[in-house]
């Protein structure tokens, strides 16, 4: 019913809208100016010259030349584009579910207040996403390492060959791990605030009807703190296509694992400045983009069916 | 350009005092017979008067580099120049700096005046209209004559002098006297005796290896082709290059290192990171084929194995007539967009050539000198390091370094081709799989990006 009185249309007042309402209006004007003139310069207008440049071709030898949409056309039959897309789909369908899931669970098990230490445990949860993602890469880089690091030492003492972490099969799962350590904290504290916001009295009248704990979080916490989990889905859909600082520095450790074409987005960084085709980089970026918003529309429609359905 | 050895005379002494003396005494010794360059006939001298004017302006140069502490040597000329002020950045280590400086020189604002350019790049900067300047208008005649010819031939390209050389890389072999002693062994002379050599070691040793071939380190494997007379590349200047990767003398280089790490005898770890310092401190290599820069470089590293290193030649393929290469090294470029090229270029050249310079960047910044003058300094050449069980290192890499044979050319998109060189040959290793299809695939990539970017490939 609320929403209803919310977006009633309002009588038509334009007419007499006062000085004092004009002078609101240019106040809030001039306070969001800042934030858009940084905005059109640094992401609009960048935005605009890396789609125009992905039509033209520049070669060292010959100059620029118009190309149309040839830049796009071998872009979607660059087999090296393809797989990486490919191998960032992968990540996503088993990366993002395990943090998610994960991040929820210790999202729920401190706003259960059952816990000891909740709010130590709420800062250490938090922390990895403090560690700038550089640092955490080069922290990781040397647990993995097979021959120093602290899990090939254990396994050489037990016998064992060293775990397989910088490996073609293993370095995808590595990053996984990473990513996870990285970004479950922060995705946590999203449902945390969403949890919190909950009326505690959905939970009393619950408790009187002989609801348990258990049924309490299946029941009425996560359903209510579904739009903060799309919340997560969404960002996780972007960070995941986007993955960069990881496998870029996790290269230096496995260069023949990690090639130019790890990740997209990485691919696009090395036609850029390894190959000097910044053109081909645009057409790839923009490509990019566009699976990432198909991917978010995608699960952003099916949320939806399913809220429709219930 | 019969005028042009009195001016140059009259300049040295006249503007570089006390190293170009020497150097003046060096040239006025060589011999007569050799022609100058194409470039020396094209380009005209600058007049010392302009020179002079030039270097008595109010000026501020903008001097891109890496290499630490240069502040050192730049005090040196601005001190014998007081109107000279010279910002010296670091905006990168390598790949960022040349990116940082094609982001500028294609904005047309913002590029240096004076820029480190590693031998090998300096084609990527001469390529089409060119953004470097020719310098041989700017430096005495016989500038030439300072260097070894392999030096010369690295930086005096296609008609043009594009960079004064600042530091060089000739390729040794560093090894460990203790753990080769241990198994019987003695640093191997040629390849024959290398390949045995790291077969008995690895036998003896199960857990660690005579050497090591990183599946990321193209510089490297570059210099054993160099060393094998092998002449990959050439550029026209223009638009025609060669792409020769695949000939049969690289092949049998390739199938060398790929038959050893096939074998089992030779590990094949990325290089350069932590993984591979700690295995250098601990062992796990018993030697280390590496430039001049290397010695001081694995001090820093593994300095717990200290007073266990040795240096010496790389081993040869024909033990009669010892040959080395380089890996690495640089020059100072001046950028034809400075304003102020005459300043630009007398900065490059004098931070480089300036004796009391020069010594301090070998001596002080342990940068391995270009200049033959250098080379043979006493100060150099006698220091005794402790880490190398008192063998006089840089005297051994002094020699090496005449050993170095010239005229090894690059490409002007040498950052696509060492790139590439993980994917392909570097992968080869990587997974032990048959090196010479690796180096087949290596040729065949940088051939195809070669055409791809409008060139005509020979």
């Amino acid at each position: 019913m609320s929403t209803f009185v919310d977006t009633a249309p309002a009588p038509p007042r334009h007419a007499r809208t006062t000085a004092a309402k004009r002078r609101q209006y240019a106040a809030a004007y001039t306070l969001v100016l800042p934030f858009f003139v940084i905005f059109l310069a640094m992401v609009i207008l960048p935005l605009f010259y890396a789609g125009y440049l992905s039509f033209f071709k520049k070669q060292l030898i010959g100059g620029t030349s118009f190309a149309g949409f040839d830049n796009y056309a071998r872009a979607v039959t660059d087999p090296l584009f393809l797989t990486a897309i490919g191998r960032m789909g992968i990540f996503l369908v088993v990366q993002v579910p395990i943090m998610l899931a994960l991040a929820l669970f210790f999202a729920l098990a401190l706003d259960s207040g059952m816990m000891k230490l909740a709010k130590f445990s709420r800062l250490a949860i938090f922390v990895p996403y403090a560690v700038p993602g550089v640092v955490a890469t080069l922290m990781w880089g040397y647990l993995y390492g097979p021959d120093f690091g602290p899990f090939a030492q254990i396994s050489e003492a037990l016998g064992l060959p060293p775990p397989p972490f910088l490996t073609q099969t293993g370095m995808l799962f590595s990053i996984m791990n990473i990513v996870n350590w990285e970004f479950i904290g922060y995705n946590m504290i999203i449902i945390y605030a969403a949890l919190r916001s909950i009326p505690s009295e959905l939970y009393e009248a619950a408790r009187v009807d002989g609801a348990s704990e258990p049924r309490i979080a299946w029941s009425i916490k996560i359903p209510a703190v579904r739009a903060a989990l799309l919340l997560t889905v969404i960002f996780s859909v972007i960070g995941t296509f986007q993955l960069f600082n990881e496998p870029q520095l996790m290269r230096t450790l496995a260069p023949t694992v990690i090639g130019t074409a790890y990740t997209p987005n990485l691919y696009a960084y090395n036609i850029s400045f390894v190959n000097q085709d910044a053109n081909y980089a645009a057409a790839l970026a923009f490509l990019l983009g566009i699976v990432i918003m198909i991917v978010s529309y995608i699960v952003q429609l099916s949320a939806q069916r399913r809220e429709r359905r219930s | 350009m019969s005028a042009t050895p009195f001016t140059r005379r009259k300049f040295l002494i006249s503007t570089a005092a006390a190293a170009s003396s020497t150097w003046f005494l060096a040239a006025c010794g060589g011999s007569e017979e050799e022609s100058p360059g194409p470039a020396a006939q094209s380009a005209s001298a600058v007049p010392q008067s302009d020179i002079d004017k030039a270097l008595d302006t109010e000026t501020t140069l903008t001097f891109w580099t890496w290499v630490p502490d240069i502040q050192k040597e730049v005090k040196l000329f601005t001190t014998k120049y007081p109107k000279m002020k010279v910002n010296v950045v670091n905006v990168g280590n390598g790949a960022p700096h040349y990116q940082k400086m094609r982001t500028a020189i294609q904005s047309g604002q913002g590029a240096p005046d004076v820029a480190q350019v590693e031998f090998q790049y300096i084609n990527s900067f001469t390529l089409g209209e060119g953004n470097l300047l020719d310098l041989t208008p700017y430096v005495p005649a016989r500038l030439k004559d300072s260097y070894p010819e392999w030096v010369w031939s690295q930086v005096n390209t296609n008609g043009g002098l594009w960079g004064i050389p600042q530091d060089t890389g000739p390729m040794g072999l560093l090894y460990r006297d203790d753990l080769l002693k241990g198994a019987g062994l003695e640093a191997p002379k040629t390849y024959d005796d290398f390949a045995a050599a790291a077969e008995t070691y690895h036998s003896k040793n199960p857990k660690s290896y005579l050497v090591n071939v990183a599946p990321n380190e193209p510089g490297q494997m570059v210099a054993y082709l160099w060393q094998a007379g092998v002449r990959p590349f050439t550029f026209d200047g223009k638009q025609t290059v060669k792409v020769d990767l695949a000939n049969e003398e690289a092949k049998r280089v390739v199938k060398f290192w790929g038959d050893l790490v096939t074998n089992g005898v030779a590990s094949n770890d990325p290089d350069f990171n932590d993984s591979w310092y700690q295995g250098l401190a601990n062992g796990k290599w018993a030697t280390l084929p590496i430039a001049a820069w290397g010695p001081v470089f694995l001090q820093g590293t593994a300095g717990k194995t200290s007073g266990k290193w040795r240096a010496a030649d790389l081993p040869q393929w024909d033990a009669s007539k010892v040959v080395s290469s380089n890996w690495g090294g640089s020059t100072d470029a001046v950028l034809k967009s400075s304003k102020n090229q005459i300043a630009a270029a007398q900065l490059a050249w004098y931070i480089n050539t300036n004796k009391e310079s020069a010594l301090k960047l070998a001596n002080e910044q342990f940068l391995f000198p270009a200049m033959k003058e250098i080379l043979t300094d006493p100060s150099f050449v006698n220091q005794e390091s402790k880490f190398y069980g008192g063998q006089k290192v840089n005297e051994k890499f002094a020699q090496i370094s005449e050993t170095v044979t010239p005229d090894f050319a690059w490409l002007p998109f040498m950052d696509f081709v060492y790139t590439n060189f993980t994917e392909t040959l570097g992968k080869a290793f990587a997974n032990k799989t048959d090196a010479v299809a690796g180096l087949q695939a290596w040729q065949d990539a940088s051939a195809k990006y070669a055409k791809d970017q409008g060139f005509t490939v020979s």
